[in-house]
């Protein structure tokens, strides 16, 4: 096995920043107490104008006047763990994501999909970049031994067992995230490299440091099985921003909009899914959320169309107050089949699939703007069509001429010389539901050449309802 | 410019190209009507482009005109899109005149939309062939579907009233339906326009 530790230095700074709207600007992280308020962590443009963590805020209000500060949240750190975790879970079937900051993926099963490790790296590396997290990454048989060896250098690859022993041992005993304060006392006793600490004997090890220690030692080398709780991606697609200003119109909700949909096909394509049905809640002060619900007629997964769809239903709808976040819950996320296509494609490089120009103009001029057409067999022109948005079986019927355009209801035909050109046909049905007909169809040429299709009571020949066009 | 040539010396020396009628690639488009395929330059429908259909009224046959087409298409499982259509497609004639009703979507919008949706369905390159009633649209706005056909590849058939015919039109097919189910062809690019005139075949 060879297992990939990505190690996330930043993880709180990045997930704000990559909602922000303006990274550039110098932004703070801030914390503490109500009495004793202090800077968490900072961007580079605050860092450049003397902010650092652990000042006080009144401290960095008179370095700089003006940052924008955000909150920081003790929960979001496991959200973004879960998030992240997720998005690994797309590249390896066993993600570990039990250790703060850092996710551990085994690689080494996904060689043959993915490409060998350099290609495999860069690949990680060129997602991370997009997603917006900066990130070290290191690969080694033992999830431990990636863990710290991503914590000392940015881009290692121990690729065999031999090498391990070898490359671990020159890591400082500090940072070897050795379990308690083992890694300071050892430090204190002039023990500084994991190799000086492997030629120690065991025995006096343990009864100095306890049992932790040497199994610790052993996992990270690989002599005995490490026991990872492996990630499990949950069945429900739940995230939520909160915006650092009140927003009230449209154009500045796309922006945290783009990226929370780009996140949910991230998702989708770590499920190998599609998403048929989402609701996005913007939630405003002292106002209930409004629920901006996306339907979609097939499952989806492409984020640019996730984005336009929601786009969409975003400018269709008003927003009554400002709104203070956003939450994208999707609940229905049921297998995804991508469309087959032919080898041999005529058309054009650049065709939009047809079920998204569906989307795209279903969510332009409303949900049910976009259907299909099945016949029916009941005998009454009315009934005999409905709307589908599937079809299903196809019905097929021996019926006398029938026009190829009907009008939604019957009106009065009023021509000055009706030609009949065929008929009467008898159309009597539909006792049992209320809706009785008893009616003689005829096929009518009118004084302008237009063909008709009327009918007229029984028996009678006129006063003529038309009822469609043999167009 | 004082000496004068003669022209047949000039073409004699075969220093002047002269054009020659180019036989034009056969359309992939029939129209289903052999003797209207017959008197189209390219033999059937101008492909990647907007044809307009006039008519005096509602019912004359414009839709008997276009079945073969429909028919050919959906059956081929291409997609073929209704824009805004002035009345229902009966689901049960469209079936036995042979349209996989499975293929064809019917988009329901209002003028103004109608438009866009037109443009938006004959751009994607993903309908073969795009119907639509526009009512009030200007040289620039037929311009415009008669680039996005272009882009798309698609088939665009713009139903319209038999008025407009005195104005000019940017698309590539004109044909005129008149009372007594005929067709006759207003103008057709890359040909003269026939004076005679085609029967509408009878689909039911």
């Amino acid at each position: 096995m060879l297992w990939a530790c990505i190690i996330f230095p930043h993880m709180g700074l990045d997930s704000v920043l990559r909602r922000h709207p303006e990274p550039n600007k110098p932004l703070a992280i801030v914390g503490g107490t109500a009495q004793r308020r202090e800077i968490v962590a900072v961007n580079d443009a605050a860092k450049a104008a003397g902010l650092r963590p652990g000042q006080r805020l009144a401290a960095a209000h008179a370095l700089l006047s003006h940052f924008a500060a955000v909150e920081h949240d003790e929960r979001a750190r496991e959200r973004w763990q879960g998030f992240l975790a997720a998005w690994a879970y797309r590249f390896s079937s066993q993600v570990c994501a039990e250790w703060p900051s850092a996710i551990a993926l085994e690689a080494k099963a996904s060689f043959n999909i993915m490409g060998q490790w350099p290609a495999f790296e860069r690949r990680l590396r060129q997602n991370l970049s997009d997603l917006g997290f900066r990130h070290r990454i290191a690969l080694a048989p033992t999830a431990h031994a990636a863990r710290i060896l991503a914590g000392v250098q940015d881009g290692l690859a121990v690729l065999d067992d031999a090498q391990l022993r070898n490359t671990v041992g020159r890591v400082p005993v500090r940072r070897a995230c050795l379990p308690d304060d083992a890694g300071d006392r050892l430090h204190k006793m002039g023990i500084r490299h994991l190799r000086q600490l492997f030629d120690l004997p065991r025995d006096s090890l343990r009864r100095r440091f306890g049992i932790e220690l040497l199994s610790y030692l052993d996992r990270l080398l690989g002599v005995t099985p490490e026991l990872l709780t492996c990630y499990r991606p949950p069945d429900i697609f739940d995230l939520r921003i909160e915006l650092s200003y009140e927003v009230e119109n449209h154009q500045a909700l796309l922006f945290p909009i783009r990226r929370m949909t780009s996140d949910l096909a991230a998702y989708l394509a770590g499920r190998d899914g599609g998403v048929q049905a989402f609701v996005l809640h913007l939630e405003h002060e002292d106002h209930p959320a409004t629920h901006v619900a996306v339907g979609l007629l097939s499952p989806e997964r492409e984020p640019s169309m996730l984005f336009e769809l929601t786009r969409g239903r975003i400018e269709r709808i008003s927003i009554p107050k400002p709104v203070v976040a956003l939450r994208l819950v999707a609940s229905q996320l049921p297998p995804f089949v991508p469309e087959a296509h032919d080898l041999f494609n005529e058309r054009p490089a650049h065709a939009v699939p047809w079920p998204q120009l569906r989307e795209r103009l279903r969510a332009r001029l409303g949900n049910d703007a976009v259907y299909q057409v099945a016949s029916r067999t009941d005998p009454r022109p009315e009934h005999a069509w409905r709307r589908d948005d599937r079809t299903q079986a196809v019905v097929e019927l021996d019926r006398p001429a029938r026009p190829t355009w009907l009008l939604p209801r019957p009106i009065p035909l009023r021509d000055p010389r009706p030609v009949i050109l065929a008929g009467p046909e008898r159309l009597e049905s539909g006792w049992w539901d209320g809706g009785d007909a008893r009616r003689d169809y005829y096929v009518i040429e009118t004084s302008r050449g237009q063909r008709a299709w009327a009918f007229c009571a029984v028996g009678a020949q006129g006063p003529w309802m038309l009822h469609g066009w043999f167009a | 410019m004082s000496q004068a040539l003669a022209l047949e010396d000039l073409l004699a020396a075969q220093h002047v190209w002269r054009g020659r009628p180019v036989a034009k690639p056969a359309s992939g488009q029939p129209t289903g009507n052999p003797a209207l395929d017959a008197a189209l330059p390219s033999g059937g429908w101008p492909e990647r482009s907007l044809i307009e259909i006039l008519l005096g009224a509602d019912g004359v046959g414009e839709i008997d005109l276009l079945m073969p087409t429909l028919a050919r298409i959906t059956q081929a499982k291409r997609t073929v899109v209704l824009i805004a259509p002035p009345y229902i497609p009966y689901a049960p004639a469209w079936q036995t005149r042979g349209v996989v009703l499975r293929h064809l979507d019917i988009v329901e919008a209002d003028a103004k939309h109608s438009l866009w949706a037109f443009e938006q369905c004959l751009r994607s390159g993903s309908c073969a062939a795009v119907i639509g009633w526009p009512q009030q649209i200007d040289n620039h706005g037929l311009r415009r579907l008669q680039v996005a056909a272009d882009t798309g590849h698609a088939l665009g058939f713009a139903v319209r009233d038999r008025k407009h015919l005195d104005n000019p039109s940017p698309a590539a097919l004109r044909l005129e339906i008149s009372l007594n189910r005929q067709v006759s062809i207003r103008k057709c690019k890359g040909g003269v326009a026939p004076a005679r005139s085609f029967p509408i075949a009878l689909c039911h």
